[in-house]
């Protein structure tokens, strides 16, 4: 640890060996979907040519295997995010769902006419939606914490928009549009002095810088697989052992419960209370490897490689004409949102893509950051630990020719 | 597919009507009106018709998209002005023809031809569509109504 190699991390991603129309494939996507080192193919491989069988069930000797691979991911996500105790680990399909979980679980059967849901102006919509289908059934009001023309939470009027009526705050410890880090830890402390409970969205947080739930002190995290090198359809929601203990499970089925009976039906202990039905195996496996992996690299020197790849990307762009940088934030994690003078992100998209290079254009699930800066959309680069300098400068390359084309 | 493609795409004709549209303004005497949306990439624009008997005698559009939207929208007010309600419909289903890679009359098409670059790019097909599907429901109705392509 310590020493980060970038080429041996590079060869452990089979999929970034390729031409995209005769150029190298730079893939500056990773905020939309990170890709799978080899070792997490590998491991669901394994699973299924060795171990494939049902978890919690069978006496056989497959399913005992594959109950043991499956809860010692949940071991490994417990450690990874610093948790006290694998009870507190649910597994979901994504972050959408565990934030949909708080919804309905936590959060409605709390929820009166005129409580408030707290959230901030730059949400993904999967932290904005559910507190609004929520607010609009039961009459709540969603409450925005403003930001800042650099893209930062401003937090001027913070202490006032807790108030007494807060049910929950939600809110993003990285911006998937912006790439801002917001001071996560500060503001639950302020939400908890007032007796408010807080959900962190984590899911551009995990892949790029060590978590720690018990360091922020939040009451629930949640976070995706497949943007941090696991598989899609696998997530977690983390909550305190003592406010899942409390809530009702929301969905019901098999794996849930103790005993059933047409009387009366006894609910699992955690996290089972959770997992109604036959999980993502596969998947939970594939995440287990990609926190192993992510350990072997060392997350504190991906984080601080990230950096410095962000610092040469920006710097570049800065020096360019007619580039804006949309969120300038401070603190800032792998996300590079621009616009090129007099073009449409959509077209700087396509052109970027016949040079090889993948970016997203559109509004980032962000609307309300799109809004606020009055543009339909952005073109974003967004980086993991396995892109290079070079990739930077394939990005560089690929701004001059939108430039040239459109002069 | 190689880079240069990217030429046959934003040819000089496109990148000349994204930079100056033509009949790029609201039109208070409209009869005829449609709002299109892309609600993925965000491009909105407005169609605005004004019909004498059986002859669009003026055409217009605003709002926002890429270069490929814009271009196609401007073509599109430029050429289907002063023509029939037949007339119009049948370069419109040559349009969409061209488009979606079936065999177009050129003669019809004439200068809209330079659309007919989107067809090697699929993401980019709706771009070019946004404001023919429009244009075909504002003269469809009589009030204002919204179409939406995603
Ligand atoms: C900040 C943030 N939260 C939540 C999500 C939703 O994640 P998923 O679609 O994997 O559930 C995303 C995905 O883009 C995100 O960037």
């Amino acid at each position: 640890m310590g020493i980060f190699d970038i080429h041996a991390v590079r060869k452990d991603f089979p999929i970034l060996e390729q031409e995209v129309y005769g150029f190298p494939l730079a893939y500056l996507d990773n905020a939309a979907s990170s890709q799978k080192p080899i070792q997490v193919i590998e491991a669901m491989n394994d699973y299924y040519r060795q171990d494939n069988a049902n978890v919690h069930r069978g006496v056989h000797r497959l399913s005992q295997r594959a109950t043991d691979a499956y809860e010692g991911a949940r071991s490994k996500v417990r450690d990874f995010i610093h948790a006290k105790s694998d009870k507190e680990i649910v597994f979901v399909r994504g972050a959408t769902e565990a934030i949909n979980l708080i919804a309905h679980s936590f959060v409605r059967p709390m929820l009166n006419a005129g409580d408030e849901i707290l959230i901030s102006h730059m949400e993904h919509h999967a932290n904005i939606v559910p507190w609004q289908m929520l607010c609009d059934e039961i009459g709540a009001k969603l409450i925005v914490i403003p930001m800042t023309d650099r893209g930062e939470l401003d937090l001027s009027t913070f202490d006032d928009l807790l108030t007494s009526k807060t049910k929950i705050m939600a809110i993003g410890e990285v911006s998937n549009a912006l790439g801002t880090i917001n001071p996560v830890k500060m503001m639950t402390r302020k939400a908890h002095e007032k007796g408010i409970p807080v959900l962190i969205d984590g899911a551009q947080a995990v892949p790029h810088m060590p978590a720690d739930v018990q360091d922020i002190d939040c009451d629930f995290y949640v976070f995706s697989g497949h943007k941090m090198f696991a598989p899609t359809g696998i997530g977690v929601l983390y909550g305190k052992e003592a406010l899942l203990e409390e809530m009702a499970p929301w969905q019901g089925g098999g794996d849930m419960i103790l005993s059933v009976s047409f009387e009366k039906t006894q609910y699992n202990v955690l996290p089972y209370k959770f997992e109604a039905g036959t999980p993502n195996i596969a998947g939970t496996i594939g995440l287990g490897a990609a926190i192993d992996y992510m350990n072997s690299v060392g997350i504190e020197a991906l984080a601080k490689y990230e950096q410095d790849l962000l610092v040469y990307a920006t710097n570049k762009l800065t020096a360019m004409d007619g580039i804006r940088i949309i969120g300038t934030a401070e603190n800032k994690a792998s996300v590079l949102s621009f616009m090129i003078d007099g073009v449409h992100p959509h077209d700087v998209g396509t052109i970027f893509d016949q040079q090889g290079v993948a970016i997203r254009a559109g509004h980032h699930c962000a609307q309300p950051v799109m809004q606020f800066y009055g543009i339909p959309a952005t073109a974003r680069a967004s980086f993991a630990f396995y892109n290079t300098m070079e990739e930077v400068d394939a990005l560089v390359d690929a701004i001059e020719k939108v430039q040239e084309l459109f002069a | 597919m190689s880079g240069s493609n990217i030429r046959d795409l934003y040819q000089q004709v496109i990148m000349d009507h994204n930079k100056k549209p033509r009949n790029f303004r609201e039109m208070l005497d409209a009869n005829h009106l449609a709002h299109g949306n892309n609600p993925l990439c965000g491009d909105a624009l407005v169609v605005f018709v004004k019909m004498a008997g059986d002859v669009i005698e003026d055409l217009s559009f605003q709002g926002s998209g890429c270069a490929i939207s814009v271009a196609s929208a401007s073509l599109m007010t430029e050429i289907l002005k002063g023509k029939t309600i037949e007339q119009a419909e049948e370069i419109y289903q040559q349009v969409h023809k061209q488009m979606t890679n079936e065999d177009a009359d050129p003669a019809i098409l004439g200068k809209l031809e330079v659309l007919g670059g989107v067809r090697e790019f699929p993401a980019r097909v709706k771009c070019a569509t946004l404001s023919w599907h429009t244009m075909h429901t504002a003269m469809e109705s009589d009030h204002d109504i919204s179409v939406t392509t995603e």
